[in-house]
């Protein structure tokens, strides 16, 4: 265990950007989520292969102004909460291949 | 619609993008519908490359849902690798087939592909009836049997009914059985005109005695008294009401590559061969034109008290000779629900009485 939390998002999912929204459906169940611009951020970066904390380094604090240990908190719990839709995936360990190519920006 | 459903419709509309598209991947098919609207001669469809390349303009346009329909979507021999290439852009895609190509292979390859969902066309729960209308021996078999695939892949099938009259009594059992194979089902009350503009296919209408029925079976309408209530009548602001979404948030593409608002709607807005689909979407003069119509332009239906209530679709409108215009079998819909002639019935009355009488129904015992 590397102790790191890596996120990809799932094969099973339909998702778009709408304007700064990203609109996903559920695979599982076709319900329908939107993430705001922040969590669509996250979700765009969740491609398996970098670490959480990376991405919140990367994406949200140097974009935000938001505390470091307030955005991390913030973006595990949401990773957790997508997992739990079956829309994203978690785990210790970096995935293999992005689950679906890169998302298509208007 | 799910109120967030309905939240991301408006946010589209307010962005000019179009959350929803159908291709019909070919227009050929292996059962020949009585009330068919298409011509399934290939007239030159779009190749496994140009597809690819189309889904790539509809996911950055900003289309969500994917719609992939035909004529027979299996007929196409690429099948598969467009839909393995949707998915990969990530659409959500709802599939519409006969389904008589489909057997475990093809359902596990559907359901490995994350499909949204799959509307199977069945017509009756008696093959003599559902065969003739498909005009191919079998059929129904066929296509119940690709419906237990499906399922037992656990995806979400759709069994897709159209009322006519050859199978006017038949939608309760086809909805019973939907049910007993756990898939949902839908019914269209309308026999839409050929593409060509030919009406001859209208005369399958099952006719009033059908719609008032229809339209009084509460399992299809909820509440019966509010849906077959008197239209309220209209405030300021409905008339300032979009007619409906095609052209708007959706719009349709065929095998060549025309664009049109909608598969009903055959408006041509520019083809995808020689203009890139977001340059149509955005400057065809045709689409800016559907954009620009309120309730309140539409000729006869503004004065109408049915305007509140009505089902109208301007594709169908369109196919009668004006966008803008009724449609009349629109007006005989609402006639059926309410008891109340449309504004268009009644002014078609008073020029010749035969043009609306309502087509009576054959009871289906007769017909059966």
């Amino acid at each position: 265990m590397s102790g790191k939390l890596y996120v990809s998002r799932s094969r099973s999912v339909a998702a778009r950007k709408l304007g700064d929204e990203m609109l996903i459906m559920s695979g599982r169940d076709s319900t329908l989520f939107t993430l705001d611009e922040v969590a669509t951020i996250l979700w765009e970066a969740a491609d398996g292969g970098n670490p959480l904390d990376q991405i919140v380094d990367e994406k949200i604090c140097r974009e935000f102004d938001v505390e470091r240990g307030e955005a991390m908190q913030d973006a595990e719990a949401l990773v957790r909460g997508l997992a739990d839709h079956g829309i994203l995936q978690i785990s210790n360990e970096p995935f293999g291949a992005p689950d679906v190519p890169g998302l298509v920006e208007r | 619609m799910s109120s967030l459903m309905a939240e991301m419709s408006a946010k589209a509309l307010e962005l000019g993008v179009p959350l929803s598209a159908q291709i019909d991947l070919t227009y050929r098919c292996n059962e020949r519908c009585v009330h068919c609207y298409l011509d399934h001669d290939d007239h030159g469809e779009m190749t496994t490359g140009e597809i690819k390349k189309l889904l790539d303009e509809l996911a950055s346009a900003g289309v969500l849902f994917l719609t992939l329909s035909g004529g027979e979507i299996l007929l196409r021999k690429d099948f598969f690798e467009i839909l393995e290439y949707a998915r990969g852009l990530s659409f959500c895609v709802k599939l519409k087939t006969n389904a008589i190509l489909i057997r475990e292979a093809e359902a596990e390859r559907i359901r490995t592909l994350n499909v949204d969902s799959i509307q199977v066309s069945i017509y009756s729960h008696r093959p003599e009836i559902h065969d003739a209308i498909t005009k191919v021996p079998g059929s129904l078999k066929r296509s119940l049997a690709a419906i237990r695939f499906l399922k037992a892949q656990e995806l979400k099938v759709i069994v897709a009914d159209v009322l006519m009259r050859q199978n006017a009594a038949d939608y309760p059992r086809v909805r019973a059985l939907a049910s007993e194979l756990g898939a949902e089902f839908t019914l269209d009350p309308t026999i839409t005109p050929k593409m060509d503009g030919d009406r001859s296919i209208l005369g399958l209408n099952a006719g009033e005695t059908a719609l008032h029925q229809v339209f009084r079976d509460q399992d299809l309408v909820g509440n019966v008294e509010e849906f077959c209530a008197p239209p309220s009548k209209a405030g300021a602001d409905d008339f300032e009401v979009l007619p409906c979404s095609a052209g708007h948030t959706a719009c349709y593409i065929s095998p060549y590559g025309d664009v049109y608002p909608c598969v009903q709607f055959p408006l041509p807005s520019g083809n995808v061969r020689r203009t890139p689909f977001l340059e149509i979407w955005r400057h065809s003069k045709a689409l800016q034109e559907v954009r620009s119509i309120r309730v309140g332009d539409l000729t006869s239906c503004s004065h109408c008290d049915h305007l509140t209530s009505c089902t109208r679709c301007p594709g169908l409108a369109y196919m009668e000779g004006n966008m803008r215009g009724p449609s009349v079998q629109d007006c005989e819909k609402s006639f059926a629900r309410t008891g109340i002639p449309s504004k268009n019935l009644l002014s078609k009355r008073q020029l010749n009485p035969e043009l609306v009488q309502i087509q009576g129904f054959r009871t289906s015992a007769a017909v059966a």
